[in-house]
């Protein structure tokens, strides 16, 4: 029998029989993008917001519907005087009000008032919200100023957005390639840096080196299993995001396939690196966890614009994996970038691969 | 006899500390060879460097006539090495350790076999062939560890501490299947701080600090001391 044929099995065995490996491998990818992909939108659905409207004219109905119809508010309650309006936001059940005056009427000329309060212990929502109801008070002013000053001529310059990419905003266009950043780099990090501090923990990594395998046929026996179930990680998630969450794919799938295999590598080669540190599993899941995982959520630019970090956090930022892998699938995937765009990205990950392989493979042996 | 273990003021330092400090012997073949010492001593050492785990700061050793670092690969196929710590894997189960282990020397699969029924008869365990390693007790577990290691024949078996935590008799019945081994042209050199251990071994050389202070037959070691056992001898030779 090939030596590095039984290894790699032995290898598969450790993994199909351990319930946390597998439990991180096959239970978290899914979870996390499904918990990002519904829980953690930043875009804001059937809000609940209060209507004040003593004046209760056409105009001031129709607004209402337009607001309410619009899929972004919900009408939770019509309030009946200012009075109660701190009630309503004390108790929580509103994000929003929208207060009309009472002798609301829109006429050329004489402009019109309506209060938008939000909610602003949530500053996000309130924000967001707020946009939202200018946007569609903007468009009902539109709608109605041409009749109401018919005869006058009124300045106005009516601005078309578009958002490209992604006309509706999903966040999930946003979260889908943020995830795959971190779950490729969590499951080839974390897994292999724990699967090799594990012989080590237990004394068969030197029953292992005193046999005739080499030591790249030991790293490459213990990584080879974990790279091949890493991708068909990738490929679950990206069907997730196509086929749950209506994430184009609008590039080559090649491409996509052989930067992520490239991602790995960096990840793999940092796994291997961390285990030629930790002296056993904890230690080497405490690293990967501190060292990798928070740096790639946080400073990689996933979650928070890296614009806008401090420089010293943005030149941390740069030397993350994430940080360059990121726009890699958000090109491929979204705007069907090609590799003549994306190539300083590439090349920037083909270092990292090279420098950190060479690194831990210098360090495996003398390390063990 | 023939020399199957050679050693030239082997030497490893660790910074500015020496845990092994020249030491030179030889070792005959088919000899049960016993390393002694105190924790720290630097048998554990000695023995990481013939198996190739440690690189030598300076000094030559020659294991089955080839050089430990010039020819690594010959040595390996011809050493069997079972460490301190128990040295199969606990999720596989009794024949999948087998055939890794097989597997990893370059076995075929009918040999595989072959071995893997008359060793599970010779160990009486064939009821436990396709259970998981970890509910085995600690004592068969040595054992199989032992005749694993013994798998793919080779001339030199390395045994570092093997019987340490194991009850006296099954301590003994470890012995047994050593002096099978060693019967059958097998050379083991064992560690071991177990002073009743030291009795069974052809030969013994003592550590202190990094250096063989005695090297000899139990007997001629005894005699050597004026002592009755080698539990005194080790003790008359650590007070200096």
């Amino acid at each position: 029998m090939n030596r590095f044929s039984a290894f790699i099995q032995k290898e598969f065995r450790h993994i199909l029989r351990d319930r946390r490996t597998l439990m991180i491998l096959f239970g978290m990818p899914v979870i996390q993008v499904l918990l990002f992909g519904y829980v953690l939108t930043n875009e804001i659905k059937n809000a609940a917001i209060a209507i004040l409207d003593p004046a209760k004219t056409e105009e001031s109905i129709a607004l209402t519907n337009k607001l309410v119809s619009s899929g972004y508010f919900q009408l939770e309650q019509n309030i009946p005087s200012e009075a109660d309006l701190e009630a309503a936001f004390k108790s929580g059940k509103i994000k929003m009000a929208v207060v009309f005056p009472a002798d609301f009427s829109v006429a050329p000329n004489k402009p019109a008032d309506i209060q938008l309060i939000g909610d602003a212990s949530d500053p996000n929502t309130a924000t967001t919200l707020i946009n939202y109801a200018n946007a569609i008070i903007a468009d009902f002013v539109q709608e109605k100023a041409p009749v109401a000053s018919s005869g006058t001529a009124i300045m106005a310059i009516r601005t078309e957005t578009r958002m490209r990419y992604n006309p509706e905003q999903k966040a999930v266009f946003n979260f889908v390639p943020g995830v795959m950043t971190l779950i490729l780099m969590l499951v080839s990090a974390m897994m292999t840096s724990i699967t090799i501090a594990r012989e080590k923990e237990l004394g068969t990594m030197e029953v292992l080196l005193v046999s005739p395998l080499k030591p790249i046929q030991i790293i490459l026996g213990k990584t080879a299993p974990y790279l091949a179930l890493t991708l068909l990680n990738a490929l679950v998630v990206v069907l997730v995001g196509i086929y749950i969450f209506g994430m184009p794919l609008q590039g080559s799938i090649l491409l996509l396939t052989a930067e992520c295999v490239l991602y790995m590598f960096v990840a793999l080669s940092l796994g291997i690196l961390i285990s030629t540190k930790a002296k056993d599993q904890m230690t080497a899941m405490f690293i990967s966890a501190l060292g990798l995982m928070m740096p790639t959520m946080l400073l990689s630019g996933f979650i928070f614009p890296r614009e806008s970090m401090p420089v010293p956090l943005q030149v941390v930022g740069s030397v993350i994996p994430a940080t360059w892998f990121n726009p890699i699938i958000k090109g491929i995937m979204i705007k069907g970038t090609g590799l003549d765009v994306l190539w300083k990205q590439t090349a920037v990950l083909g270092g990292m691969a090279l420098f950190f392989l060479a690194v831990s493979l210098r360090n495996f042996k003398d390390r063990l | 006899m023939s020399t199957i273990i050679s050693t030239d003021k082997l030497t490893k330092t660790f910074g500015a500390f020496t845990a092994v400090n020249a030491i030179s012997f030889d070792v005959m073949e088919g000899e049960i060879f016993g390393f002694l010492g105190a924790n720290g001593a630097g048998k554990t050492t000695a023995l990481k460097m013939l198996t190739g785990l440690l690189t030598p700061s300076s000094g030559k050793a020659t294991v089955a006539g080839f050089d430990v670092w010039k020819q690594p690969e010959q040595v390996k196929q011809r050493i069997g090495y079972m460490s301190q710590k128990f040295s199969l894997y606990e999720d596989l189960t009794v024949r999948e350790n087998i055939r890794l282990f097989g597997g990893i020397y370059g076995l075929s699969m009918p040999i595989i076999r072959e071995k893997t029924t008359s060793l599970l008869h010779k160990l009486e365990l064939e009821p436990e062939a396709d259970k998981l390693v970890k509910s085995l007790p600690l004592g068969w577990k040595q054992k199989l560890a032992f005749s694993v290691a013994l798998l793919h024949d080779p001339r030199i078996v390395f045994l570092d501490e093997p019987t340490s935590g194991v009850d006296p008799l099954t301590r003994r019945q470890f012995w047994e299947l050593i002096y099978e081994a060693a019967h059958q042209g097998v050379t083991l050199m064992v560690t071991t701080h177990y002073m009743e251990e030291a009795e069974y071994c052809n030969r013994l050389s003592m550590m202190v600090d990094g250096r063989i202070v005695a090297l000899d037959t139990p007997g001629a070691l005894k005699n050597q001391y004026q002592a009755r056992n080698m539990d005194e001898v080790f003790r008359k030779i650590a007070r200096g």
